[in-house]
């Protein structure tokens, strides 16, 4: 009997073991927790509350293309409008587990739902936190380690997570105070540390705020007054040329951050001193803004006061600034010719006009912004009409504008199209390590745009080398059992055209047309070696443009 | 077992038998025998950067002895009167092909901004991103070449971008010559890739153009224009400049059996085949704790490497159309920290240059032996100083470059190449 006793506690042992090891193995590839039960919970949204709106911004586009004799394209596939949401919200397309519960609900509903799903999903958060962290505090490292970095864009995901208002989230930013690692968003102001011997640099965020917050390019105002009418400020309807006195005024208000190592970043008195161009003598420079002064309060103190007037509710060109970004992160591409170029002296597009009008109104809601984009007809539009398309067409908003995706997007949409899953942190950890380490490789090699995120420069050779024999594009088509969709159409497909489907879903998100399915189902059929077959279409539609442009 | 596409340098010219003698082979062995090489040649230049900061006490600009020297001799050189660090012995020996200017200034003394300053001439600028000198180079002539024309051998944290030229005059990145290039091989038979690239093309890019914008390969993507670009470099003979393997051992042994050392080796090869612009880094100069032995370990990397490219250049006729560049972005401070080290320090250090347009055993500016502590000012320790920007104009003229022609930048303001003014003392 203590034999028999000694086997069975020694069966017992091994099994607990085995048990644990291979709890660990399918932590490790495949993740333990279940999707959020807030999904299903989640309510369907309703449109109603931005149709009025959204109706306003197609009559305008209407109107111009009645005004200037274009045809408009149809609207485009459910599907098609849906990977431009989730390449605008969380920086990759949809995988087929997305698409396939799409597909249960009725067509009406889908992009309402999917759009709805991204918003709350933790993706979105990231994703747009290092979008805007881009632009709020650049792409430079300098002094500005890495680890501020994350702070801040850390700071900023819980911002977009609590939908935070957008007046709120400038005024903390403009007015923040302490130190870094307390109040992650004081590092706006400490990401100029490094041209300033360690103190604010009132310049280099005049530059910023001129840029992100008002949509204004003023930097050359910097050295001397416009000579070129390249920079128009005062009221629009009484434009005047920009003078260096716009732009040290308006750095002037940063001069009143302190800092001290004990308490980090107070509010003190401005205390700004420059030469003019042309003069010999220092002086002190008052703060002022470069147009609407009738906005900035009296009182308070000075970065207070900027916070205030750029967020009032009648500083419109703020609004539209922030319009502008918004509008240029959901396209890829801005509305106008720059994304923080919007001349005061020129005519505003009506469309950015209303939704700016609803943004002010909405108190500044940045979900509602999103939606109202995306529900209206410039996204929904369709790429391809039936008309011969040209840049005209594009730039009136007849068809949805084809843009090159970002690096950072197109290392995420292949690392997407090689999971069934979506690819977030509920991922295993060996995914979320490989998303990690092939998009930073990939965006790496590809070339990181920086912060001119939405330069519309053709495809290179280097980055045609890389999708046609890089890692992430090996990795993809290598046929993985245990982690890669490829494998899994391989094994799961019930037929050769289900297959050929299954992997346009996944790399191109659509199916195939008829010609397409008919010539790889075909190919399958003859081919001795169906598993290469298939390698083979994956590499053909990773290295598609369709992948690698948004359309 | 597949017929695997014959793309390595290792399948061209490494099976022995079946290899057929490039005209690039040809014409290297040509030069290794004769020392002859094309007079009509682009120029070129090869940026040797020096990563962190390198001391000028350490390297070009010692002042042993005294106060600020540290641990340092001087050596003589082989130009008459002039002495460097005797780190680097053999460099001395080729300081008659090069003019060195010890009296370089920035005002930028943090490394992301400095590099950037360095290589583009220009400080960072929220509005505008500058190319770097490489990027300016292929800009400003329409040479083709099967393989880039702009390379970063061992790529640092900041490999030389092209800026507002675009992303198609970044330098494609290169690891260690002795590794493959990066992403050049098929890894599968020609046929089933050719079956690849036409399913792409004959179906699936078709499809895509149907109904889109007019035009648009042309207008807009220039899909299969880069991709038959990237199929040429795959199967270039060119690739085999990149591998120096192809040298005989006693050249790889002159340039030093390190990355740094193939680098330079491969930089030269590379020039041969017509690349305009090849930067090969060299770390380890950041030398805030125990600078000498630092500064010393770096400059072992470089002695052997920095003399052998110059005396390979020089041998082969190439010194007349290749401009060498060794520098970093910015020296070290005179002062000697508690840690022994030196920190950053841009007012006043140094750079040597070699090769086309520049004058031969030359020595421009200097850094005062013995500065006072308390010095407001450090540029008044100076003689002839020059800023980063005159060194760029330097450049760009040494290679028949108009510095001063503006280009019109994608916020339409015009900037000239280079806002500085040429060193004339340097220039020949």
């Amino acid at each position: 009997m203590p034999n028999a006793k000694s086997i069975f506690l020694n069966t017992l042992r091994w099994c607990w073991f085995a048990l644990l090891v291979l709890i660990a193995f399918g932590y490790l590839v495949s993740g333990l927790s279940e999707p959020s039960s807030d999904d299903e919970a989640r309510p369907r949204i309703s449109n109603d509350d931005i149709a009025a709106t959204v109706n306003l911004v197609d009559q305008h586009r209407l109107a111009s293309l009645t005004a200037a004799g274009l045809e408009s394209a149809p609207v485009a596939d459910w599907m098609t409008i849906c990977r431009r949401l989730s390449l605008a919200l969380v920086g990759n397309q949809m995988s087929l587990e997305e698409i396939r519960e799409l597909q249960r609900l009725p067509e009406s509903e889908r992009e309402s739902v999917h759009l709805a799903n991204l918003l709350n999903d933790t993706r979105f958060h990231n994703y747009w936190a290092e979008r805007w962290t881009r632009f709020l505090v650049g792409t430079d490292e300098g002094q500005f380690i890495v680890f501020r970095r994350r702070r801040f864009r850390l700071w900023l995901a819980e911002m977009f997570s609590q939908n935070r208002p957008y007046d709120q989230m400038v005024r903390d930013l403009i007015t923040a105070e302490g130190l870094w690692t307390d109040k992650p968003q004081v590092n706006f102001l400490t990401a100029t540390f490094d041209s300033n011997n360690g103190q604010v640099d009132p310049v280099r965020l005049a530059a910023r705020t001129s840029r992100a917050f008002l949509g204004l390019r003023i930097d050359c105002l910097q050295c001397h007054s416009d000579f070129l009418g390249n920079v128009s400020l005062g009221d629009a309807s009484d434009s005047r040329g920009g003078l260096q006195t716009d732009f040290h005024q308006l750095a002037a208000f940063f001069s009143s951050a302190k800092t001290s190592e004990l308490q980090g970043v107070r509010s003190g008195e401005v205390d700004y001193q420059y030469t003019y161009l042309d003069e010999t003598e220092e002086v002190s420079v008052e703060p002022a803004v470069p147009y609407s002064p009738e906005l900035l309060p009296t009182d308070g103190d000075a970065r207070s006061r900027l916070a205030t007037w750029i967020t009032h509710r009648d500083n419109r060109q703020a609004a539209l600034a922030a319009i502008s970004h918004v509008w240029a992160l959901m396209f890829g591409r801005p509305a106008g010719d720059a994304v923080d170029n919007l001349p005061v002296d020129q005519q505003t597009d009506p469309m950015l006009g209303a939704l700016a009008d609803d943004f002010v109104a909405g108190k500044f809601n940045m979900r509602r912004l999103i939606r109202l984009i995306a529900r209206s007809a410039p996204f929904r539009v369709d790429s391809r009409a039936e008309f011969a398309v040209t840049d005209e067409h594009e730039r009136q908003h007849a068809v949805f504008p084809l843009v090159r995706l970002r690096p950072e997007q197109v290392a995420g949409s292949m690392i997407q199209a090689s999971r069934i899953k979506k690819t977030d942190r509920e991922s295993s950890l060996i995914l979320q390590l490989q998303t990690l380490i092939g998009t930073s490789e990939f965006v790496s090699q590809y070339g990181d745009i920086g912060e001119d995120e939405f330069t519309t420069d053709a495809v290179t050779v280097t980055q045609r080398l890389l999708m046609m024999n890089g890692g992430i594009t090996k990795d993809v088509i290598n046929p993985d059992p245990v982690l890669n969709s490829l494998a899994h159409i391989g094994m799961f497909a019930a037929s050769d055209d289900q297959a050929v489907q299954s992997l346009y879903l996944c790399v191109v998100n659509r199916y195939p047309t008829e010609s397409e399915q008919k010539h790889f189902v075909d190919r399958l059929r003859e081919s001795p070696n169906r598993k290469k077959t298939r390698e083979d279409l994956t590499w053909v539609l990773l290295n598609s443009s369709e992948l690698a442009w948004n359309h | 077992m597949d017929n695997l596409m014959a793309f390595s340098r290792r399948t061209l010219f490494g099976s022995g038998s079946a290899v057929v003698m490039s005209s690039l082979a040809r014409r290297l062995a040509i030069a290794d025998q004769t020392g002859e090489t094309d007079s009509a040649r682009p120029k070129s230049v090869i940026l040797l950067w020096m990563e962190g900061g390198p001391s000028q006490l350490e390297t070009f600009d010692p002042h042993p002895g005294g106060r600020i020297g540290g641990d340092v001799k001087a050596i003589d050189t082989s130009i008459k009167g002039v002495q460097i660090s005797d780190l680097l012995p053999r460099t001395a020996e080729q300081m008659h092909l090069t003019s060195l200017v010890r009296s370089v200034t920035s005002k930028e003394g943090d490394h992301a901004r400095a590099v950037y300053n360095v290589k583009t001439g220009y400080r960072l600028d929220p509005t505008l991103r500058h190319p770097s000198i490489g990027a300016i180079v292929c800009h400003a002539d329409d040479g083709v070449a099967d393989i880039p024309r702009h390379i970063s051998i061992v790529p640092g944290q900041h490999p030389s971008r092209g800026g507002y030229l675009g992303p198609a005059y970044d330098a494609f990145k290169i690891n260690d010559p002795a590794g493959p290039v990066p992403n050049v091989r098929g890894r599968i038979s020609k046929e089933r890739y050719d079956r690849r690239v036409s399913d792409l093309y004959e179906l699936v890019e078709k499809e895509f153009r149907r109904g889109r914008l007019v035009d648009l390969e042309k207008r807009r993507t220039l899909h299969q224009t880069a991709t038959n670009a990237a199929l040429r470099m795959m199967s270039s003979e060119q690739l085999t400049a990149f591998d120096v393997s192809q040298e005989p051992k006693g050249e790889l042994e002159a340039f030093g059996d390190h990355r740094f050392g193939r680098g330079c080796l491969a930089a030269s090869r590379l020039i041969e085949v017509g690349v305009r612009c090849v930067e090969v880094t060299l770390g380890g100069w950041d030398s805030h704790i125990t600078n000498h032995t630092s500064q010393q370990s770096a400059c072992e990397t470089l002695d052997p490497a920095l003399s052998a490219l110059l005396t390979r250049l020089n041998e082969r006729d190439l010194l007349d159309s290749t401009l060498v560049v060794c520098g970093g972005e910015f020296g070290r401070t005179p002062t000697i920290n508690p840690a022994e080290g030196r920190d950053h320090w841009p007012h006043g250090f140094s750079t040597l240059l070699a090769g086309c347009g520049i004058r031969r055993g030359t020595v421009y500016g200097a850094t005062a032996p013995d500065p006072p502590r308390d010095r407001e000012d450090p540029l008044d320790d100076l003689s002839d100083a020059v800023t980063v920007a005159d060194l760029h104009a330097t450049i760009l003229t040494a290679l028949g470059i108009d510095y001063q022609e503006e280009i019109i930048t994608p916020v339409g303001r015009p900037l000239m190449r280079s806002e500085g003014e040429p060193i004339a003392g340097i220039l020949s």
